[in-house]
């Protein structure tokens, strides 16, 4: 067992699904034609194109195909969507969005702030839920955007989309979800949630890494990104990446096939419920980060005092378990998780936090075992540290907490 | 994923001399939970020889790597030969350690500076006085480690300087400050160096010193005028030079080497250095 990897780093990026593998296997070899083309050699791959369109559409709940366009991940998705919208309402100069969104809008947010836009952060709470009446204060009518995550990537903790789509849908002011940790865990419904830009990855639902959707409702005002050929009806230019296209298709389907069937579903919470039970009453000293009933089913993130997250994973990657931390070494930003941070998660245990995040294909047995090993790993790391007090097994006074 | 050596592995991974020594001389602690790494440093002398080391260390993996390393280093050493090891030592002994890593070979020998001024007697209450201004306020990070980092380790940029000793790496507000730090030191920088490293030579120190001082401050000084100046052989304490450009044919030459090249010989490497001067 200790030969094969234990991924447990599924919100990072995950398995290319064996069916989604065969499927795109016809498109490198025997049907490479370009869909653009003329000839049925090419034109017979757009009929496969369009049906990846209609399974994506179809995964989302989307009235109309078209309202698909593929990107080339997630990063440009929120990218487009945001910076689209920005050209076409050049007059607004507001934006909100919040404290713990990824990085592909949260940096550019920053940059946007740099070239005169203002921007609201709305926070979180300790358990990293949104402040809602925040946000709805902080739209005016020089609101351009609002940008918010579904479900967030660290905690899994899911935001109230729908009422802030009927809030935009009321103020009639754009509304972007970055629903890529949702996808394939929970169901999306664009419908439901009312929003008018949604962006996903397909290397985070079984699909290769490289491929991308924006959802953009039929009449959301916006420019493109990039000029080019009449691809995507203009609105994303650049030859299609069938092979990708063809896989976030197929793995749009097998979402679908999963979210249908309970009894896997609650397998995965069930497996990620046991692993959390298993690491907060087994392992010293053991938090949990997030709202515990209203996440994604799994994620779960754990806060280890007194101990430091990049050994911690150092140390279960020598046993053959993948997962990831919030901590600052692990990422060299030298400060913990923005997220973690906004949610006021103290320092004695922000530092030594380890997301783990499963999916459809991890097994009862890779629970087992993390769970033997984890605790071996905090007990090994506790008696390094100074903060650790081995007699009475309890942590040391820390008095530059006071800071 | 960071590119450790495989004795940082190592050493990660089975850490030496971890545990605390209760009946040490000398205990302190850099560092602090907030930062994301701090070490406990536990020393037992006898007489000025240090026979025993331990650590703790709250930290990631390069973190307990530098504290296992700077034990080692140390056990069996004299306070004099171990007041001579720098972060620089720490890195050469783990065979490197990556850019973003520094600081943490920069928190061992903070903790083993701190424990010889204990050792040596100075009182608790100096140290924070000796340590200078706090620049970097998110890290708490002094003035005086950031100058003496840049000097020992010939860094030239805030992103060499937030590697070594974190200082910059959150809110970003002391950069200004870092800036005005590198700059200050970059232009004493050459000087400096020299200087500390005077008394009893060995023929290749002279030789390096030699050619850094002409290099550095010599051959600026002449370009300026149009002139230059070629290192032709060393030695002993004679230093054979030819002047170049303007200099060589200039008739006050003669003075030009008295003056200066000699001078500056004698002020950075020793000071019965005697200048030749070749045609």
């Amino acid at each position: 067992m200790q030969n094969k990897i234990i991924y447990l780093d599924n919100n990072a990026t995950t398995m290319v699904a064996p069916e989604v593998v065969e499927a795109m296997m016809p498109f490198f070899m025997e049907r490479y034609g370009n869909p653009s083309s003329m000839h049925d050699f090419g034109g017979n791959v757009a009929h496969d194109v369009e049906y990846a369109r209609h399974q994506v559409a179809m995964m989302l709940g989307a009235d109309h195909d078209y309202e698909i366009v593929f990107t080339s991940g997630a990063t440009e998705s929120d990218n487009m969507a945001i910076l689209g919208t920005l050209q076409y309402y050049r007059d607004k100069k507001h934006i909100v969005t919040t404290k713990v969104e990824h990085p592909a809008v949260l940096n550019l947010c920053r940059q946007l702030e740099r070239e005169g836009y203002l921007v609201t952060y709305v926070p979180v709470d300790r358990e990293g839920n949104l402040d809602l009446d925040f946000l709805f204060d902080s739209v005016t009518n020089d609101t351009a955007i609002v940008s918010v995550m579904y479900a967030n990537n660290e905690t899994g903790v899911i935001f109230p989309v729908e009422k802030i789509g009927a809030f935009c849908k009321k103020r009639g002011i754009p509304f972007h979800i970055d629903a890529v940790q949702a996808i394939g865990k929970i169901p999306v419904n664009v419908n439901a949630i009312q929003c008018d830009l949604l962006a996903i990855s397909g290397h985070k639902f079984h699909a290769p890494k490289g491929i991308g959707v924006l959802y953009v409702r039929r009449g959301t005002r916006m420019r493109p990104l990039l000029y080019g050929g009449h691809q995507e009806k203009a609105r994303r230019p650049g030859t299609h990446n069938v092979p990708g296209i063809i896989g976030i298709g197929k793995a749009s389907e097998l979402v679908m096939q999963h979210l249908a069937n309970a009894e896997e579903v609650n397998r995965v919470k069930r497996l990620r419920d046991k692993l959390e039970h298993g690491l907060l009453t087994q392992c010293s000293n053991a938090h949990l980060n997030g709202a515990k009933n209203n996440r994604v089913d799994n994620t779960t993130n754990v806060g280890f005092e007194f101990i430091e997250g990049e050994a911690i994973l150092l140390y279960l990657n020598e046993k053959g378990i993948a997962a990831s931390s919030g901590s600052a070494c692990s990422s060299g930003s030298l400060e913990p998780s923005h997220v973690l941070r906004a949610m006021g998660v103290p320092f004695t245990s922000a530092h030594g936090s380890i997301r783990f995040s499963l999916s459809r294909y991890t097994t009862e047995d890779e629970i087992d075992y993390t769970l033997k090993i984890m605790p071996e790993v905090v007990e090994r790391l506790l008696e390094i540290s100074p903060y650790w007090d081995a007699k009475t097994k309890k942590g040391k006074p820390i008095t530059e907490l006071a800071r | 994923m960071w590119e450790y050596t495989e004795k940082v592995k190592e050493l990660y991974k089975n850490p030496k001399n971890v545990g605390e020594i209760p009946d040490a001389d000398v205990v302190v602690e850099v560092g602090s939970i907030v930062c994301g790494d701090a070490l406990t440093l536990y020393l037992k002398l006898d007489g000025d020889k240090i026979v025993d080391a331990k650590f703790k260390t709250f930290g990631c993996g390069s973190a307990i790597a530098s504290s296992s390393a700077l034990t080692e280093m140390i056990k069996g050493k004299t306070i004099e030969e171990a007041a001579k090891i720098t972060n620089k030592d720490i890195v050469e002994f783990l065979g490197g350690l990556p850019d973003q890593k520094m600081h943490c070979s920069v928190m061992g020998q903070e903790a083993l500076e701190k424990a010889i001024k204990k050792i040596k007697g100075h009182a608790v209450e100096d140290e924070h006085e000796d340590e200078g201004a706090i620049v970097c306020q998110c890290f708490g990070v002094s003035e005086n480690l950031i100058r003496r980092v840049i000097n020992e380790n010939n860094l030239t940029t805030v992103e060499e300087v937030t590697n070594y000793t974190k200082a910059g790496g959150a809110c970003g507000s002391c950069i200004p400050k870092i800036e005005d730090i590198i700059k200050e030191e970059l232009a004493k920088g050459a000087t400096q160096k020299v200087i500390s490293a005077k008394k009893p030579m060995s023929n290749l120190k002279r030789m390096q010193l030699v050619e850094e001082t002409i290099q550095n401050v010599i051959r600026p000084v002449l370009m300026r005028d149009g002139g230059d100046i070629e290192l032709i052989d060393i030695d002993g304490k004679k230093v054979y030079v030819a002047l170049r450009g303007h200099c060589a044919h200039c008739v006050i030459s003669d003075v030009t080497m008295k003056n200066l090249v000699q001078e500056k010989l004698r002020e950075f490497v020793e000071n019965d250095i005697e200048v030749i001067e070749v045609k």
